[in-house]
């Protein structure tokens, strides 16, 4: 485990403390090794399987509005309830009363708290509804992904400083380890199946949808919710 | 001790299952009521996600027990000013938090590598290539782009500069590299940006980003905290577009060296 030899190294060299209680680190080591395997055993069982089969009978049953409100549930239902995604609104929320955006009391940021996490959630199921589309058409990726980019750098512009920093963490947050794998196989099962995609170009780029779309309406979240107040 | 840790691991298992909980609703629900087939191979898929969440839980029981807190109180005892002057009351500038940037990249680097999500993607980027992708060279050169990003991360919090400027050179910096990669490699180098941040570094990187705006003098924790976690997804995107073309130019080396030998002949 890389990990430890890093933190043993600048525990021991640079700061030249010894451990805190060893006794526990050992068990957690070993932890950490057995569940990585574990989830990877159960990866190639369950959630590359079920994804690939999810895509397939898509496809062939050939609803696009069926296969569109999947993946814009997917997208959504695995966001609104990701722990890194409440605890980063929450943190949102604190930063806002602090700037006077909103008023300092507990309903206060508990309601911009949970609009934020809508906004977010919703933003990443309208993304890998996008992806899914882009999929289907066979749309190249960059020129929607450089585009986003520059909508990006335009509005940060007008974005309130305290929100630009949460807004661009927003979209590591969203994506979590079950996510990733089932949308991945969701995506490589769907340009397996079409005929005239290829798997390595249009398989890919569903969480890049899913990473992106984030940072451009939480921007677009603090532009508004300054405007308004 | 172990009793704690049990208790600890259930409640673990507990909170992934809640975690997980919607997603398990939607593949389930969609699955009966939009596809109406019966999935093959069921109980090996049911065993599989058992995996999924005994797998996960372990894991994050381990990190909690092992290697969060170490890496937290690191994270505060490297850029803490008393540390870092020896004790001495003398003005400290950006050059003085070498090890924070050193101990940035090292433990964005091997986040990395431990993250499962990157592992996934990892696994399907080779089974589809071929082979002509490698599931370590590609895990290998993510690492090195979230250890760039992050150390850089650091040095802005450090120095106070504006984080939409180097968000924007990175973006930049990204085009230019899209026009000249491979077709083929680009949107598994998006992927991998979005991939790179998820159990394992965010809570690490996110420590070491408040930790250190909170003890740097003149930062805010809340202004100045956020954004490392930027930096570690968009440069491995420049890192494994960098990586392709590298492979690329090496088989074409290859290539026109076998050429000329055939011309010898």
């Amino acid at each position: 485990m890389p990990i430890v030899l890093v933190i043993g190294f600048f525990q021991y060299v640079i700061i030249q403390q010894p451990f805190p209680n060893l006794e526990r680190i050992l068990p957690g080591i070993i932890f950490v090794v057995l569940g990585l395997a574990l989830f990877v055993q159960g990866l190639e069982m369950a959630l590359f399987p079920l994804g690939e089969s999810m895509a397939n009978a898509f496809a062939k049953k050939g609803s696009l509005i069926a296969l569109l409100s999947f993946a814009f549930c997917l997208g959504f239902g695995t966001t609104v309830a990701e722990p890194a995604l409440i605890a980063v609104a929450a943190e949102a929320a604190s930063v806002a009363a602090k700037g006077g955006v909103i008023a300092v009391n507990d309903d206060a940021m508990a309601s911009y708290a949970t609009n934020l996490r809508l906004v977010v959630a919703l933003s990443v199921g309208v993304a890998v509804m996008l992806g899914v589309l882009r999929i289907l058409k066979g749309w190249p990726m960059q020129y929607i992904i450089i585009g986003g980019y520059i909508f990006v750098i335009i509005i940060t512009n007008f974005a309130p400083a305290n929100i630009i920093g949460i807004a661009y963490d927003s979209g590591g947050v969203t994506t979590s380890t079950v996510t990733v794998p089932l949308v991945t196989a969701l995506g490589v099962g769907l340009s397996k199946t079409i005929r005239g995609r290829n798997p390595m170009i249009d398989g890919f780029g569903l969480i890049a949808f899913a990473s992106l779309s984030p940072v451009i309406f939480v921007l677009l979240f603090g532009i508004v919710t300054a405007a308004i107040s | 001790m172990m009793i704690e840790l049990m208790y600890f691991l259930m409640n673990t298992i507990i909170s992934t299952v809640i975690d997980i909980l919607p997603i398990i609703v939607i593949l389930f629900g969609f699955q009966f009521i939009i596809i109406r087939k019966k999935i093959p191979n069921f109980k090996k898929i049911i065993i599989g996600f058992i995996y999924v969440l005994l797998g996960l839980s372990l894991f994050l029981v381990g990190l909690d027990e092992a290697l969060f807190p170490i890496g937290q109180t690191m994270a505060y005892q490297l850029s803490d000013p008393d540390f870092l002057t020896g004790g001495l009351d003398i003005e400290i500038g950006w050059g003085d938090y070498i090890w924070v940037y050193i101990f940035a990249a090292a433990i964005g680097f091997s986040t990395t590598i431990a993250e499962p999500s990157l592992i996934a993607v990892a696994i399907k980027a080779e089974e589809i290539s071929g082979g002509g992708i490698k599931s370590w060279g590609l895990r290998g050169a993510v690492a090195i782009g979230v250890a760039v990003g992050v150390s850089l991360g650091t040095f802005r919090i450090v120095s106070g500069t504006s984080l939409p400027l180097y968000i924007m050179a990175a973006y930049i910096v990204v085009i230019i590299q899209t026009y000249f990669a491979s077709k083929t490699i680009i949107p598994l180098a998006y992927d991998t940006g979005g991939v790179t941040t998820s159990t394992v570094t965010v809570p690490v990187v996110a420590a070491l980003g408040l930790g250190l705006a909170s003890s740097v003098p003149g930062r805010s924790a809340l202004l100045d905290g956020f954004g490392l976690i930027a930096f570690a997804s968009v440069f491995p995107i420049m890192s494994v577009l960098a990586y392709a073309k590298i492979a690329d130019m090496i088989s074409l080396r290859q290539a026109a060296n076998n050429e000329g030998k055939h011309d010898l002949d």
